[in-house]
């Protein structure tokens, strides 16, 4: 285990490398940061002051090494826009988009795993087919748009549920959650249920297949043949058979769901991690926009080193110690 | 006393229903099997003798489905009862054993869950006592260190002891009567030996009756009291083994004796039965043998009926009538 910990560390660190060197080069290449960030009206002087202070004077390998020196030190440089470290910026915008992808994740299994279940169990049913026609829609519908119908149908047409922002937060653990007040939760609804209408789809498809897959084997078979009730066959031989491939897309999209809920963070004004980085790479500040690609690099591999714990709990052929 | 099984007139069909009649996989078959008694069922693959045993115990996957007939099982027709009723008999009265045991337990729970689970389906006992029971079956078929080994996985098992396994399981609740669908095929020969010794140890103790559904006349002539032939979803000939084994009537089982290698015989060719088995959807007119048959005439065009002879039940016209050797 242990060993297995410091390989995925380090296979970390070596991604971490690459991503700040390609987005080091990338922002480079996209546009000059001082464009934007300076008045068009300054004068030389002013000018070349504003490029010194950001080190910009500096040729990009010399501010590519700068930049890891003050990485060793866990210093991710400033922003350019709001002149604060980086890192404190993203994880202030954390908990927003933390209990956004949390809500809309857990409204995805709670309503795709039970959905995909019965699709699975009872394919010929009328109802299995309206499910399935139903979750086709869930994931080719464009995220955008089902969100601005969501906003016309909730919150202009019936006044439901508020359009945009957090609502109050509560400070919890040293950040702001809006889950934590009744107000919060009412804005926190529509844009988790917009998230979470594609990843319903993909769990509940995924459900299907893997019950279908399950049913024909023999140990099902052999399962009925020893007595067992239904109801314990599905719950515990077929659902823990399922759990495998389910664990590892549920991780994932996890994953997916905190780096890239940009366009929902976008249309409900949702103050989160994505809103950030499309204004940051929009204003080429590239420090915000290299502190965010590495941790979203961290996340994933940690993700996957999580999945695959799960992995050794849920199949009992997986060992993560037997080979190397 | 009557017959522990008695199975008349079956006919599983897949597909069809409401009139429309599907896919006859097994065609008006009927079997006797006695109390403590051990019945080989013999045919090729395809013949329809696995989809027989799954009809017994009502394990059929759609679009599999008894059409007709009745299967006595202790003075009740197993046809007739509700699921939960069928439920209620199956792992405790009649028990089944599969060809794979590789397949047939579940890879992700423990030996222990799977063996307690069985246990507690029909006797409400703590979880204590059901684990006592799964160990001391697991004991009694010959697994050392059944209490470490409850707690193992099936893929930590060699193929020979997870069907000892699966054995054990099938006898946790001393059932009347075993289903054992090939249960050695996937098995090497020495194994196979074992195994088969084992289980005719454990049922002849228990009075347990067998149906052993085989392709393996030697295993057969080995275990079995009675035999039973199908050819194409029909029972084409039934009686004692040891009468049949050795005065074939119908052309198909002196057929399949003959091409069974034997030291008598060393250095003559092997006999093959002409052709292969004909696909369920393309049966022949009458006969389903027919086609294969060197004593066919114009009369096979018409499906025979089972002759009884003295003890045994032969369906042909033209039998053969004494021993093809």
């Amino acid at each position: 285990m242990v060993t297995s910990i410091i390989r995925r560390l380090f296979q970390a660190l070596f991604v971490i490398l690459a991503m700040t060197v390609i987005v080091f080069i990338g922002v480079s290449v996209i546009g000059n940061p001082v464009d934007i960030l300076i008045n068009p009206d300054a004068n030389q002087v002013e000018r070349a002051r504003v490029i010194a202070h950001y080190g910009l004077d500096e040729p990009l390998w010399k501010q590519y090494f700068i930049f890891l020196r003050g990485l060793a030190q866990g210093d991710f440089g400033d922003s350019f826009v709001y002149g604060r470290p980086a890192l404190g910026l993203i994880l202030e915008r954390l908990p927003a988009t933390l209990e956004l992808a949390i809500a809309a994740l857990g409204i995805a299994i709670v309503i795709g795993l039970p959905l995909g279940l019965y699709a699975g169990l009872y394919p010929s049913r009328i109802s299995s087919r309206i499910i399935m026609t139903g979750s086709i829609l869930g994931f080719s519908l464009p995220t955008f748009w089902v969100g601005l119908m969501l906003i016309m149908i909730f919150s202009v047409e019936l006044g439901w549920l508020p359009t945009n922002g957090r609502g109050p937060t509560l400070e919890f653990l040293g950040g702001q959650w809006s889950f934590l007040t009744s107000d919060g939760l009412r804005h926190l609804l529509l844009p988790a249920f917009n998230l979470a209408l594609f990843k319903t789809s993909l769990i509940l498809r995924l459900t299907r297949a893997g019950v279908q897959e399950v049913l024909p084997q023999d140990y099902i078979k052999f399962a009925r043949a020893k007595g067992l009730r239904e109801r314990r066959i599905i719950a515990v031989h077929v659902l823990k058979n399922l759990m495998i491939p389910v664990v590892t897309i549920v991780g994932l999209e996890f994953g997916s769901l905190i780096a890239f809920s940009v366009v929902t963070e976008s249309i409900f004004a949702w103050p989160g991690m994505g809103k950030l980085i499309i204004d940051s790479i929009n204003l080429l500040d590239r420090p915000v926009i290299v502190a965010y690609l590495m941790m979203m690099v961290l996340l994933f591999v940690v993700l996957n080193f999580v999945i695959d714990t799960c992995y050794t709990i849920l199949d009992p052929r997986v060992r993560l110690d037997s080979k190397a | 006393m009557t017959s522990l099984l008695s199975v008349n007139n079956l006919v599983t069909e897949f597909g069809g229903g409401k009139g429309a009649s599907g896919l006859r996989a097994v065609n008006d078959v009927s079997f006797k099997v006695e109390r403590g008694r051990v019945l080989g069922l013999v045919g090729e693959s395809g013949s329809g003798k696995s989809v027989t045993g799954f009809s017994v115990m009502r394990l059929l996957e759609r679009p599999g489905r008894i059409a007709s007939g009745q299967i006595i099982f202790d003075g009740v027709d197993l046809a007739r009862l509700s699921n939960e009723e069928m439920r209620q008999i199956r792992g405790k009265r009649i028990a089944m054993v599969f060809q794979d045991p590789m397949m047939t337990l579940n890879p992700v729970l423990t030996i222990e869950t799977q063996m307690v689970e069985a246990v507690r389906a029909h006797d409400q006992v703590s979880k204590t006592t059901a684990r006592q029971r799964a160990r001391d079956a697991l004991g009694l078929v010959g697994i050392p260190n059944p209490e470490e080994r409850l707690s193992s996985y099936p893929h930590q098992f060699s193929g020979g002891m997870r069907q000892r396994v699966v054995i054990a399981i099938a006898l946790l609740h001393k059932p009347e009567l075993i289903i054992a669908d090939e249960p050695t095929t996937a098995l090497d020969v020495t194994i196979q030996s074992q195994i088969i010794s084992e289980f005719q140890k454990l049922t002849e103790e228990s009075g347990t009756a067998v149906i052993w559904i085989t392709h393996d006349l030697a295993i057969v002539s080995r275990l079995a009291d009675d035999i039973a032939v199908m050819y194409a979803g029909r029972l084409v000939e039934s009686g004692p083994v040891s009468s049949v084994l050795t005065d074939p009537k119908h052309p198909y089982t002196a057929g399949l004796i003959a091409s069974v290698p034997s030291r008598n015989r060393r250095g003559v060719p092997l006999r093959q039965i002409p052709g292969m088995t004909p696909a369920i959807t393309m049966l022949p007119r009458g006969c389903s043998f027919r086609t294969r048959c060197d004593r066919a005439t114009d009369e096979c065009l018409v499906i025979p009926p089972l002759f009884p002879q003295q003890e045994r039940f032969v369906r042909c016209f033209h039998p053969v009538m004494k021993a093809m050797t």
